[in-house]
């Protein structure tokens, strides 16, 4: 194993554990940063150990003594004391994770930002460097690190407590973990500009969502949102075609699903629904196994879902999801007059379907406009050329 | 232990009836009881409208005075609680209290720990 693969398994496990010894995020970074620079050199004349994670919190610890003893502050000597008080590391299992948990909770606290969150999750919990987070969400570095840097310091200043929240608060708080992890995955799989997918993003959230699900396997949505994030990299694949343009679901070459993730979801959902508790990412988890599932989608069960979806969360988005499958069980004149009443500015995806269905009535000349309207609000390059082709495709044949 | 100020966020434009002040009353002096019983309690004030505000502001070597708050906001401070807590969510759940019993949003602030007096 190479010390950069270690770096991105093992970084934001050996800080969440370095943070509960030391109370402080900052001064975990620090300490593991220096563990991985006296790694660096050493993995370079030796095999690296048989578990480098417990050797970086190790040495990590051991570096954040030595640099404690160096300040004399009060804090510092506090710090000490609790760092040389502190029991051996166990090698696996319990506190280690809990400690990750307590980080995305932490990353994740309501009292941050929504940006910070992201932010800081990728980099606390994905490892992720700065410079690549910057460049996922297309903004500049000093954005990013400010951001991070502010959050951290809120995070301390504010007291936000490094811990799981108790069963009251659990619900309010997990939310915005699965959000943050949601919104990661979906800026890999529909970049909002540039390129369509980002990889190694959609990579990221599924890791993460991995994790979170082997902390909490008693969450209902928790599971919910790995199976949606698994169903949707099954097909991700087939989601781009040979010189790359996007392919819509019903276009797609199914052989190129990537069966095991599929069979995965689909266990998932199904444990989901043994727990008869739905929630919105458990439902369109199921909305992604029924497409998933056999030779062609079973449309009356995907509307079936999206009903009971809408009433989860009746956000518009949810209701132009809703109209597709209305298009395909009740004719596309129901499925227009469903999103007549959506508000949703600015957002492309709305003229596309809007565009689509109106093709299907043959009432071509609004077509056409509607693509235009969805043209000129398309974030990425690729969606562009999908609507451009699409659009071309109505003028050709009048 | 850290202090946390908890800051009643008002809207001096909206009048208020004197029925309304009186429930208001009631109810958050149920959450300052509250307070105290779990030992959270500092200090309650509540503060008159920022008429009866005056700014004093340094400059060259000197100061001025002007009348009225800091900002022309339409929020302003109307009173606050100081608390004791653990965390940031223990001094979050109390601004639930608060929040609900005066029906006004609340500003939870830290204070720096230094020791000022």
């Amino acid at each position: 194993m190479d010390i950069d693969s270690v770096y991105r398994a093992e970084y934001g496990r050996c800080v969440a554990t370095l943070t509960r010894l030391l109370g402080d995020i900052g001064l975990a970074e620090e300490a593991v940063q220096d563990a991985f620079a006296v790694a660096v050199q050493k993995w370079d004349d030796e095999a690296p150990p048989p578990n480098p994670g417990a050797w970086i919190v190790t040495t990590a610890r051991n570096r954040a003594i030595d640099r404690l003893r160096r300040e004399s502050t009060r804090e510092a000597r506090h710090a000490q004391a609790l760092l040389l008080h502190a029991p051996e590391e166990p090698k696996e299992g319990g506190p280690v994770r809990d400690d990750q948990l307590r980080m995305i909770f932490t990353c994740c606290h309501p009292a941050l930002s929504p940006l910070a969150q992201t932010a800081l999750t990728l980099r606390l919990l994905g490892g992720l460097e700065v410079a690549e987070i910057a460049r996922a969400y297309l903004v500049p570095e000093a954005t990013i690190s400010q951001r991070i840097v502010r959050a951290k310091k809120k995070i301390r200043d504010a007291g936000i407590p490094y811990r799981v929240p108790d069963a009251a608060e659990l619900p309010d708080r997990l939310a915005p973990v699965l959000t943050v992890l949601y919104l990661v995955f979906n800026e890999g799989y529909t970049s909002t500009s540039g390129e369509l997918l980002r990889t190694d993003l959609c990579a990221d959230a599924v890791r993460l969502a991995r994790a979170l699900a082997e902390l909490m396997p008693d969450e209902p949505e928790v599971l919910g949102l790995l199976a949606l994030l698994l169903l949707s990299e099954a097909r991700r694949p087939a989601r781009v075609g040979p010189s790359g343009e996007l392919v819509v679901l019903a276009e797609q070459d199914r052989s190129l699903w990537d069966r095991e993730l599929i069979t995965e979801g689909h266990e998932l959902v199904r444990r989901c629904l043994r727990r008869a508790q739905p929630g919105p990412y458990q439902l369109q988890a199921a909305i992604n196994a029924v497409h998933t599932d056999g030779p062609a989608t079973d449309w009356v069960q995907v509307l079936a879902l999206y009903d009971q979806l809408l009433r989860h969360s009746p956000t518009p988005i949810v209701a132009l999801n809703r109209a597709v499958a209305v298009a395909e069980v009740h004719g596309p004149a129901m499925a227009l007059a469903s999103i007549e009443e959506l508000d949703l500015p600015g957002y492309h995806l709305l003229p596309a379907a809007r565009a689509d269905f109106l093709t299907r009535m043959g009432r071509i000349a609004d077509a056409v406009a509607a693509y235009d309207e969805a043209i000129a609000w398309a974030a990425n390059d690729t969606e562009r050329a999908f609507l451009r082709t699409r659009r071309a495709r109505l003028t050709r044949e009048t | 232990m850290k202090k946390y100020l908890l800051a009643v966020q008002f809207d001096e434009s909206v009048p208020e009836t004197e029925e309304e002040t009186r429930e208001q009353m009631a109810r958050t002096g149920k959450v300052t009881d509250e307070m105290k019983a779990a030992g959270s309690w500092v200090f309650v004030g509540g503060l008159l409208p920022s008429h009866a505000s005056t700014v004093v502001r340094p400059g060259n070597g000197t100061t001025t005075m002007t009348d009225g708050p800091f900002a022309e906001t339409k929020e302003q401070l109307a009173g606050f609680w100081v608390v004791q807590c653990d965390d940031l969510d223990q001094a979050l759940s109390w601004a639930d209290k608060c929040a609900l019993a005066c029906g006004r949003p609340i500003e939870v602030r830290p204070f720096d720990g230094a020791a000022w007096a």
